[in-house]
């Protein structure tokens, strides 16, 4: 079993994805909702005070917005962890996102750098783009060490 | 009970940057409530595309969003609170953007902060407050002649102010360093009851405004405590003999400014800074200082110089008393190195607080620091307009205090 980062974090269905082929995901822990009633699109599921912007600074310098440096706080120790990424971009909000740019630049940098295999998709836009989509996920799950079937 | 004031948040970063605590606690304090304006994840694309800022960050779609839903009139609000991360340029732009819509388009209040982790409820509580002020006391601010005998009391962070108002005149002034708060306000209560000639039982109603205000309002047995945005605002419309239609009030503190875009005597949007000392009062106080001049000299002493022969732009005070002493080692003049000073206050202020709100002839400077000529004429010199200093600028917190505070003479 590897442990995936998944990107966008908050993606419910690529968690699950990567649940079902036997690996762990490693993202954030929350269910996409039709309305928001919370501060932000990936508002944290967990506390956040003051010291995880200060945490925050082992990723990024002091001149970095502190929102960034918070959200960092949690998902550096992720990327660290982490021993495959798949990363989708240009997702659609309902999909899964995140909050800042910044953070989403810092992240997918952080993911390339560290030298572990990483799939990068592009979100699909129609259901053939979606089945090959799904399938190339499939596949580079199943690809990782100790990778099973769904 | 009255009931809560409702006040959108508007935000990007609070909960990652830990300090949506500290919103919830100004608020709560100033008994209001913030909530997040209810929003269809399917429309948010749709704000966007519709608000014309293509911005990549979700979280600042969504802030895009719900102020347009408080504009098309969808959610209710008593007034917004928008909120983004310090040093984010994408977050500053829609911040900007979308005070300006909101106040445009709209007739709700609306303060804007950009906050770091160290941003603490102490520090939004006075933002909170004139919200909720406009919200709640919309009649009273709305009040144009003074009547009766009331006293106003302004406890700066410098100085405090008293004042003494009879019939719609001023008729007794006082001022005192600001030592120990409560005793600098009885100083400067004596002063200005000694010179209208009156006592304190002639008073009928009192109100209190600045840092102080509740320390003294309490001691004082003040009818009215209100922060400093509001009554500032209507002190400097009233005393420039301008109360409707649209203005800006500027006003250089001893520790922060303010710059407030008022139409009727009510603010719209508002500021409140500074990130450093460097473009507050203080600065001129230590340039005065260091000069060798009484504060009340340096006006004068930097309309003889010429600002632009001393390089003075500094967002430190450490650093703008540094660049100080070296022009004057180097063999500028003292009425150079005064305009410097003036200038690199009012350009700090130009630029870090101007922009957050519209300017709106005309510009009205009030304060303490309104008496220094020389920061005057550097303003206007920026503005590209003439800046009114009404008579009695320095009083404006106590005569605004003075004025609103006749609105709780009883039988009013």
């Amino acid at each position: 079993m590897a442990k995936v980062f998944i990107y966008p974090a908050t993606s419910l269905i690529l968690s699950d994805l990567v649940a079902r082929f036997g690996h762990k995901p490693l993202g954030a822990a929350l269910g996409i909702r039709e309305r928001i009633q919370t501060a932000g699109v990936d508002s944290p599921p967990l506390q956040i005070t003051p010291e995880e912007p200060k945490r925050g600074l082992k990723y990024a310098a002091v001149e970095v917005p502190s929102g960034v440096r918070g959200r960092m706080a949690i998902y550096g120790p992720l990327i660290e962890e982490a021993e495959a990424a798949v990363i989708v971009t240009d997702a659609d909000l309902a999909f899964g996102c995140m909050g800042c740019a910044r953070t989403d630049e810092l992240i997918l940098f952080s993911l390339r750098q560290s030298g572990i295999p990483i799939l990068e998709l592009k979100y699909p836009t129609n259901e053939e783009e979606g089945v090959q989509f799904v399938a190339a996920i499939k596949k580079f799950l199943a690809g990782l060490p100790n990778g099973g079937e769904a | 009970m009255s009931r809560k004031v409702r006040i959108a948040q508007l935000s990007c970063g609070p909960e990652y940057s830990g300090v949506q605590k500290e919103i919830y606690d100004a608020a709560e304090a100033v008994d209001a409530e913030v909530f997040f304006p209810d929003i269809a994840l399917a429309d948010v694309e749709r704000a966007v595309d519709a608000f014309g800022l293509d911005v990549r960050s979700a979280d600042l779609k969504l802030m895009i969003a719900r102020g347009k839903a408080l504009v098309d009139g969808k959610v209710d609000a008593d007034g917004v609170f928008i909120g983004t991360c310090f040093r984010c340029a994408e977050a500053a732009i829609v911040r900007n953007e979308l005070r300006r819509y909101i106040h445009e388009h709209s007739r709700l209040p609306v303060v804007s902060y950009s906050f770091t982790e160290r941003t603490t409820a102490g520090t939004l509580l006075t933002r909170m407050e004139a919200l909720t002020t406009i919200a709640r006391r919309r009649a009273l601010l709305a009040r144009e002649e003074q009547t009766g005998i009331t006293m106003g009391v302004d406890s700066g962070s410098s100085t405090t102010k008293a004042v003494v108002m009879k019939d719609n005149k001023i008729v007794g002034t006082g001022w005192l360093p600001t030592t120990e708060v409560i005793k600098s306000a009885e100083g400067t209560v004596a002063q200005a009851l000694e010179m209208a000639g009156l006592t304190r039982e002639d008073i009928q109603a009192v109100g209190t405004t600045g840092y102080g205000r509740f320390l003294i309002g309490k001691h004082l047995g003040a009818d009215l405590i209100q922060e400093e945005l509001t009554v500032n605002s209507k002190g400097a419309v009233y005393l420039a003999g301008h109360q409707r239609g649209a203005s800006t009030v500027i006003d250089i503190g001893g520790m922060d400014n303010k710059a407030i875009s008022v139409l009727d005597g009510i603010p719209g949007t508002f500021t409140m800074g500074g990130i450093c000392a460097g473009a507050s009062g203080r600065f001129l106080e230590m340039t005065a200082k260091r000069l060798g001049v009484d504060i009340t000299e340096l006006g004068p002493l930097a309309m003889k110089g010429m600002g632009k022969n001393v390089s003075m732009n500094s967002y430190c005070i450490v650093f703008g008393t540094q660049s100080l002493v070296n022009a004057l080692a180097a063999g500028s003049s003292r009425e150079d190195v005064a305009a410097a000073a003036c200038h690199s206050v009012a350009e700090q202020v130009f630029e870090q607080q101007l922009q957050e709100i519209d300017i709106k002839e005309p510009v009205i400077m009030v304060g303490g620091t309104s008496l220094i000529e020389g920061l005057v004429y550097a303003m206007g010199q920026l503005l590209q307009t003439e800046i009114l200093v009404p008579p009695y600028s320095q009083y404006i917190g106590a005569v605004g205090s003075a004025l609103l505070a006749s609105g709780f003479i009883q039988g009013e």
